[in-house]
């Protein structure tokens, strides 16, 4: 299993487009890739557990992957959080 | 009349058209079924699911074309709730084990999940949870039957009445004939209030069910300037309201034409306008309206909204996020200013008599090194990316300023030492907000590389009245004579020493204002961005010559409402 921190850099946090974009990406890997944020952990696989998760700009948040793509998959979320995210 | 929120600017007339559901969704609630339904009503399920989503797609191809690929995304989401596991859950497990119908069950699960989203503790995504009411509502039609009317093909000038309306209501509109909504429900961070702002369709959201007393076919009057529905209205108040139309329509295409244009006077003299914003996506805001750079970049957002400090990561990637948005366009950023009416969870600050004349500011960030230093790195390192500038705010002597500049060339030190890279050309600058500040302006011009007059602090400062408290708000005058004496030596004195000034405050923001501080010399007027085409206008319009003559004439005035009239005066003359 990987795990990473992330900050939420997109301006209104994870609202329904950048939770959108996260999900579609997450559901093209075959590892189970959950994120916690606080004490709540939510399947990336539900777009409703995303965006109830309350992670607002400036939230650190805690992805973890596992399975047999989980360096490539990793590697993807990485490349979301830190670089495309703020543009959402 | 009916009075709601305004949440799309403008003037509409037209016809009313009432939009609501033909069907009363609530009346399903609690409807129950027998062991035996479950199997049907899953399949109820599964098939409305897929009827919604194709009918979502459809909706999600035409906001592509009519509202672009970035705000069409919404859609996507909408089709991922649909699909989403733990919706799906929600509703099978409310079919096979609470035995509701499917109806009852798709609102059970509903109401549940805009529970989460109303817990949350941002305004934004609170309103959010409308969206979710909406996915509820596109399975509900669905498994309805019942198509909607069609508002994307129409005859004549309407005004649409609505309870609400949902994203993929809006995105089929007839733009040419619905000219304006008036809505029960909604804020002014609803779907419908952003849709209206970005359609630029005049707007009234919160009206509640007052709205339901309009008929079909009646006259309606949308205000979206003051918030107010007026029905029926007689001869003389239509022609009013066509009037108001016809001008706000030609003020709008006109200021429009001034965005890519320099706020410069008829004789030559140019001058900046720049934005104030609170947060990053403000910054696309001041360059929709023409300004040329960002006046003051307030910081506080970072340590208002969390329990803990931001990093120096998040402060980075904050600042660097503006610069990139402004381009090369000049961005001050403004240090820490909490105290006073701005609390933050993570500073200790103690309880205060006067916390106006107390600790905040840069008192604050000279006593809390770390917090500031952090800070002053992010800063720096986002200067890499873009025109940006540091400014101090509350800066009231010398001793203050150099202890900043210092703490500042440590932190440059610091990353020069770890080869982080910055603008070692970064101009540094100080707010002047305090009557001591004006004073000493000479002195501490040779210290700063520009100036930043805050207006309201120092009008309530140099006034010694406190705007907010009611009895004696009267006395908050920008045109008093005594501000305006200590702004002129604020300029003067900034001249002087070869620096410009600047004032971010609401002065800057007014067209009678902003004359006298244009015949004052004032170099830089930073507003809310909104403001700016019309301060824009205001300068294209007069000459530097005639705001220099007026400005003189004020500074011999003694009575601020006459001051006031006066420039009320010269502005219509020109």
């Amino acid at each position: 299993m990987l795990t990473k921190i992330f900050t939420i850099t997109s301006a209104v946090g994870m609202h329904a487009r950048p939770a959108a974009t996260l999900v579609a990406l997450a559901g093209g890997f075959k590892s189970e890739i959950t994120m916690r944020y606080q004490d709540k952990t939510v399947s990336l696989k539900s777009i409703l557990g995303v965006m109830t998760l309350g992670a607002g700009m400036g939230e650190k948040v805690e992805v973890m992957v596992s399975g047999d793509d989980q360096e490539e998959a990793m590697q993807r979320l990485t490349v979301f959080f830190e670089q495309e995210l703020q543009d959402l | 009349m009916i009075k709601g929120i305004p949440a799309g600017r403008g003037f509409g007339i037209g016809a009313a058209v009432l939009y609501y559901e033909t069907e009363d969704f609530c009346r399903f609630a609690g409807t129950r079924i027998t062991e035996a339904e479950i199997e049907t009503e899953l399949n109820r399920y599964g098939e409305a699911v897929e009827v919604a989503f194709k009918r979502l797609e459809g909706v999600k191809a035409k906001a592509d074309q009519v509202l672009g690929a970035k705000e069409a995304l919404m859609f996507e989401a909408y089709k991922m709730v649909l699909h989403d596991p733990l919706f799906q859950e929600m509703v099978e497990t409310n079919i096979k084990v609470q035995l509701l119908s499917t109806e009852a069950a798709v609102l059970e699960a509903v109401a549940k999940i805009q529970a989460l989203f109303l817990a949350l503790d941002n305004e934004y995504m609170k309103q959010r949870a409308e969206d979710v009411e909406n996915v509820g509502g596109n399975l509900l039609e669905a498994l309805s039957g019942v198509a909607r009317p069609d508002l994307s093909c129409l005859d004549r000038d309407v005004i649409l009445i609505a309870k609400d309306l949902t994203p993929a209501d809006t995105v089929s509109l007839d733009r040419v004939h619905i000219k304006g909504f008036a809505i029960e429900k909604g804020g002014v961070t609803s779907h419908t209030a952003i849709v209206a702002r970005n359609l630029e369709i005049p707007a009234v959201v919160g009206c509640g069910e007052q709205l339901r007393d309009i008929a079909v076919g009646q006259t309606v009057i949308l205000d979206g300037i003051a918030g107010t529905v007026l029905i029926n209205p007689d001869g003389a108040l239509l022609a009013a309201y066509q009037e108001k139309q016809r001008r706000y329509t030609s003020q709008v295409q006109e200021l429009k034409q001034l965005k890519s244009e320099p706020a410069v006077t008829r004789d030559g003299v140019q001058v900046e306008l720049v934005g104030n914003i609170a947060q990053p996506q403000d910054a696309l805001r001041v360059i929709e309206n023409g300004g040329s750079g960002i006046g003051l970049f307030r910081t506080e957002f970072l340590f208002l909204d969390g329990a803990q400090l931001p990093t120096e990561e998040e402060q980075f990637q904050a600042y660097r996020q503006v610069a990139g948005m402004m381009g090369g366009r000049p961005c001050i950023i403004r240090t820490l200013d909490v105290g006073g009416d701005k609390q933050p969870k993570n500073i200790a600050i103690p309880e205060e008599t006067n916390p106006f004349l107390g600790y905040r500011a840069i008192r604050i960030c000279l006593n809390e090194p770390v917090i500031f230093k952090t800070q002053l790195r992010a800063i720096l390192r986002a200067s890499a990316f873009g025109n940006l500038r540091i400014m101090f705010p509350m800066i009231t002597g010398l001793e203050e300023l150099r202890a900043a500049k210092q703490m500042l060339a440590e932190v440059r030190q610091e990353l020069a030492d770890q080869a982080i890279p910055f603008d070692p050309e970064l101009k540094t600058g100080i707010m002047i907000e305090t009557p001591a500040a004006a004073m000493i302006a000479d002195l501490l011009a040779r210290e700063a590389d520009f100036f930043s007059i805050g207006a309201n602090d120092l009008c309530q400062y140099t006034l010694a009245v406190d705007r907010l408290n009611e009895k004696v708000s009267y006395l908050y005058q920008p045109l008093h004579p005594g501000v305006l004496r200590l702004i002129r030596r604020v300029i003067d004195a900034g001249h002087q020493a070869g620096i410009k000034v600047g004032m971010c405050g609401e002065m800057a923001a007014s067209p009678e204002s902003a004359l006298i501080l244009l015949g004052l010399g004032l170099d830089e007027f930073s507003m809310n961005p909104a403001a700016i085409p019309y301060v824009k206008q205001a300068i294209r319009t007069v000459t530097f010559q005639a705001a220099a003559a007026i400005a003189n004439h004020v500074m011999t005035l003694s009575d601020p409402d006459l001051i006031l009239a006066y420039l009320k005066e010269q502005c219509d003359v020109d």
